[in-house]
C-alpha cells in the first residue's frame, strides 16, 4: 500500500514536471515573439511617416538672377518653408529646360524638413511666427502631403527632406551581384570537388575543418582581410562596390560551400552508381545527375547566404563603404554605400527628420530580407525531393 | 563447357582496408550462358559480381589483385577505359534505381553518352527496342514522357534493365535484381533473364536458391570469400560434392 501511494505520487510528480516544462517553454516563445512584435512595430509606428512628404506650393521665379541666386526665385516669406536643396537645383532645371527662363510658376516644391516635421505633428524647431504662417498657407491648401517618391529616387543628402535610399540600393544590387558572380562558382565547385572527387586524407580533412571553421568567423574579420588583400594588395579602389563585393563573397563561401555539400550528400548514392553503372564519366555523373538533383538545394542555401551578405554592415565598414554617396554609382569601380550602412550613417545623424528615414530604411530592408527568404522556402517546398 | 569463355577471374583477392573479401577465386563464365552466384549474405558474391565492371573502385580503401579478363582483356589494363567497360558490362542493382527523369531519358542517356546512336528517329527506336527487350513497352508505349519514379517497382526493375540493354553490352551483371520485388514481379524478371540470354551473358548474384535453380545455367557456391563449388545448376543442386554446399542448399543454414 505503502508502495503503491509512492508510486502515484510519483506519477502527479512527473505530470508537474511536465507542465511546467511546457509553461516554460511556451513563455520563452512569447517573450521572443513578443520582442520582435515590439521591435516590429516599433519600426513601423517611426517609419511609416516617412512614406509621406510635405510639399507647399508657391510662385518660383526663374530669370538670369534667380539662376545666379536661387534663394531669389520665391518670396521671402516663402523661403524658410522652401527645401534648400529644392532651390539649388534651380539652375539645372533652367539649364534642361530653357523655356523656363523668364517665367514665373506656380508649383508645389519640397518642404523644408521642420516643416514637414511640424505637418507630420512631430517635434520641430519652428517659430510661433513661422507655425502661424504654415497654418494660413494650410488654410489655403497650400500645404499638403504627398507620397514621398524623392525617397526613392533621391541619393543621401545633407538636408533630410532630400535624402533618399536610391545609391544604396543600386550600390547594394552592385555589391549583391559582385559577391554572387565571385561566391557562387567558387563555392559550389569547391563543394563538388570536396564531396565528389577529393580522396579522404589529412589534407582535405584540414580544408574541411577549415571551412566549418571560417563560417564561424566574426565578419569584421573578413573586412580587414578584404582591406589587405583587395585594397592594400590588388589596389582595388576604396568604397568600390567592386571592394565590398569581393570581401562578402570571401564571407559567403563558407556557407555556400557547406549548404551545397549538403545538397549534393542528399543525393542518394543509387544514382551514382545507376550513372557509373551506364558508363558515365565521374564528371558527367556530377553533371548530368548529382548537380541537377542538387541543385534546389544549392540555392536555398546561395539565396539565404546572399541575405545574409545584404545585411552585412561591419566588414563593409572597413572598406569603407560607409560613405556619404549623393549619386548612384554607375560602376563597380566608383565609391558607393549599401544598405545597411546607410541606415547606420541616417542612425547617427542629429537631424529629428533622419528618425523617421532611419525607419523607413529598416523597413526597407527587412522587406528585401524577407523577400529572398520566402523565395528560399518557396523553392525548398517546391523542388525539395524526398529520396 | 563448349561455349566460349565470355568473362573469367584468375586467382582474384578483394581486400576491404585490412579485410579479405574475397580468396583466390578462379571462375569462367561462358558466353550466351546465366551464371548464378550463390551464399550466405556477407560471402562475397555481391563484391565479386561488381568486379566485373569495376563498380568497387567507387569504394575507398579497396585493394583487387589477380585478374578479370573480359574476351581474354584484362579489365584493369590501361588499354580497357573503365567507361567503355561499363558500356559492354551492363549492371542491373538490387534497388530500383532509374534515374528522376523521363521514362525515355532513362533509356537515351546511355547510348547518347556513349554517341552510340544519333538523335531523333535512330534514338526513338533504340529506345522502343531496349524496352521491347525488357519486356516494358506495351506497358509504357503512351507514356514515354512522363517520370520513371512514377512506375511500380517491377517497371522500374525492368525500366533499368531496358537502360542497361540500351548501350548493346555483352555481359549483364545482376546484383538480387527481384529481391525488392513482389511474386509477379519477380517472375517477369525471371522470364526476362530467360530471353537475355539468347544475346549475352548473365551473371547473377541471388539469395533465392529456387530462382538460382530456376533461371541459371550454372551455379557458383560462396562461402566466407572462398569458391566452394561450381558447376551445371542441375549438378549443384541435385548432387553437390561439397557437404557445406548441400548443406545450405537444403537450407540447414544462411
Amino acid at each position: 500500500m505503502d508502495k503503491e501511494t509512492r508510486r502515484l505520487k510519483r506519477i502527479k510528480r512527473r505530470y508537474r514536471g511536465e507542465i511546467s516544462f511546457r509553461l516554460l517553454s511556451i513563455s520563452a516563445i512569447v517573450l521572443a515573439a513578443s520582442f520582435l512584435v515590439f521591435f516590429l512595430s516599433d519600426m513601423v509606428r517611426t517609419g511609416y511617416t516617412a512614406f509621406e512628404q510635405t510639399v507647399v506650393q508657391t510662385e518660383i521665379t526663374y530669370d538670369a538672377d534667380t539662376v545666379e541666386i536661387p534663394q531669389l526665385s520665391v518670396s521671402e516669406e516663402m523661403s524658410d518653408l522652401v527645401s534648400r536643396g529644392f532651390l539649388r537645383l534651380i539652375p539645372q532645371m533652367v539649364e534642361e529646360n530653357p523655356k523656363l527662363m523668364n517665367t514665373t510658376q506656380t508649383q508645389w516644391v519640397l518642404a523644408e524638413a521642420e516643416v514637414d516635421q511640424y505637418i507630420k505633428g512631430k517635434p520641430n524647431k519652428l517659430s510661433e511666427e513661422e507655425i502661424a504662417h504654415i497654418d494660413s498657407l494650410k488654410k489655403e491648401g497650400k500645404v499638403k502631403l504627398v507620397f514621398n517618391k524623392w525617397f526613392f529616387t533621391n541619393g543621401d543628402s545633407k538636408l533630410p527632406e532630400m535624402a533618399g535610399l536610391l545609391s544604396a540600393v543600386i550600390g547594394t544590387i552592385y555589391v549583391l551581384i559582385l559577391t554572387m558572380m565571385f561566391s557562387v562558382p567558387i563555392g559550389v565547385m569547391t563543394a563538388i570537388y570536396l564531396e565528389e572527387f577529393a580522396p579522404d586524407n589529412w589534407f582535405t580533412r584540414i580544408i574541411e575543418v577549415n571551412i566549418n571553421n571560417l563560417a564561424a568567423i566574426p565578419s569584421i574579420i573578413f573586412g580587414l582581410l578584404g582591406l589587405a588583400i583587395f585594397i592594400n594588395l590588388f589596389g582595388v579602389p576604396r568604397s568600390s562596390a567592386l571592394a565590398g563585393g569581393l570581401t562578402l563573397s570571401l564571407m559567403s563561401l563558407p556557407v555556400i560551400i557547406i549548404s551545397t555539400r549538403a545538397a549534393l550528400s542528399s543525393v542518394p548514392d543509387t544514382i551514382r552508381q545507376a550513372a557509373q553503372g551506364v558508363g558515365a564519366s565521374p564528371w558527367q555523373v556530377v553533371w548530368h545527375h548529382i548537380l541537377p538533383l542538387s541543385l534546389p538545394g544549392i540555392m536555398t542555401g546561395t539565396i539565404i547566404s546572399m541575405a545574409h551578405a545584404i545585411g552585412e554592415t561591419a566588414p563593409l565598414l572597413i572598406v569603407g563603404m560607409l560613405a556619404y554617396i549623393p549619386t548612384a554609382p554607375t560602376g563597380v569601380t566608383q565609391a558607393a554605400t549599401v544598405l545597411p550602412a546607410q541606415i547606420y550613417t541616417w542612425s547617427g545623424d542629429s537631424l529629428r527628420a533622419y528618425t523617421e528615414r532611419t525607419a523607413l530604411g529598416i523597413i526597407v530592408l527587412l522587406s528585401v530580407l524577407l523577400l529572398l527568404n520566402a523565395v528560399a522556402v518557396v523553392l525548398r517546398n517546391k523542388y525539395e525531393r524526398k529520396w | 563447357m563448349e561455349n566460349n569463355i565470355k568473362m573469367k577471374s584468375d586467382n582474384l583477392n578483394f581486400y576491404y582496408g585490412n579485410f579479405k573479401a574475397l580468396k583466390d577465386i578462379n571462375l569462367t563464365f561462358p558466353e550466351r550462358k546465366v551464371t548464378a552466384l550463390i551464399g550466405p549474405s556477407g560471402c562475397g558474391k555481391s563484391t565479386y559480381l561488381r568486379c566485373f565492371n569495376r563498380m568497387n573502385d567507387l569504394i575507398k580503401g579497396i585493394k583487387v589483385e589477380g585478374g578479370i579478363y573480359l574476351d581474354e582483356q584484362e579489365i584493369h589494363d590501361t588499354k580497357l577505359d573503365v567507361v567503355e567497360l561499363r558500356r559492354r558490362v551492363g549492371m542491373v542493382f538490387q534497388k530500383p534505381n532509374p534515374f528522376p527523369k523521363t521514362i525515355y531519358e532513362n533509356i537515351a542517356y546511355a547510348p547518347r553518352i556513349h554517341g552510340l546512336v544519333s538523335k531523333g528517329s535512330e534514338m526513338d527506336d533504340l529506345v522502343e527496342d531496349s524496352l521491347k527487350k525488357a519486356g516494358l513497352w506495351e506497358e509504357v508505349k503512351d507514356r514515354l514522357k512522363s517520370q520513371a519514379t512514377a512506375l511500380s517497382g517491377g517497371q522500374q526493375q525492368r525500366l533499368c534493365i531496358a537502360r542497361a540493354l540500351a548501350m548493346e553490352p555483352e555481359v549483364l551483371l545482376m546484383d538480387e535484381p527481384a529481391s525488392a520485388l513482389d511474386p509477379i514481379a519477380t517472375q517477369k524478371i525471371e522470364e526476362l533473364i530467360y530471353e537475355l540470354k539468347e544475346r549475352l551473358t548473365v551473371i547473377i548474384v541471388t539469395h533465392n536458391m529456387q530462382q538460382a535453380a530456376r533461371v541459371s545455367d550454372y551455379t557458383a557456391f560462396f562461402y566466407m570469400g572462398e569458391l566452394i563449388e561450381v558447376g551445371d545448376t542441375s549438378t549443384i543442386f541435385t548432387n553437390p560434392t561439397v557437404k557445406k554446399t548441400e548443406d545450405y542448399i537444403t537450407g540447414r543454414f544462411g
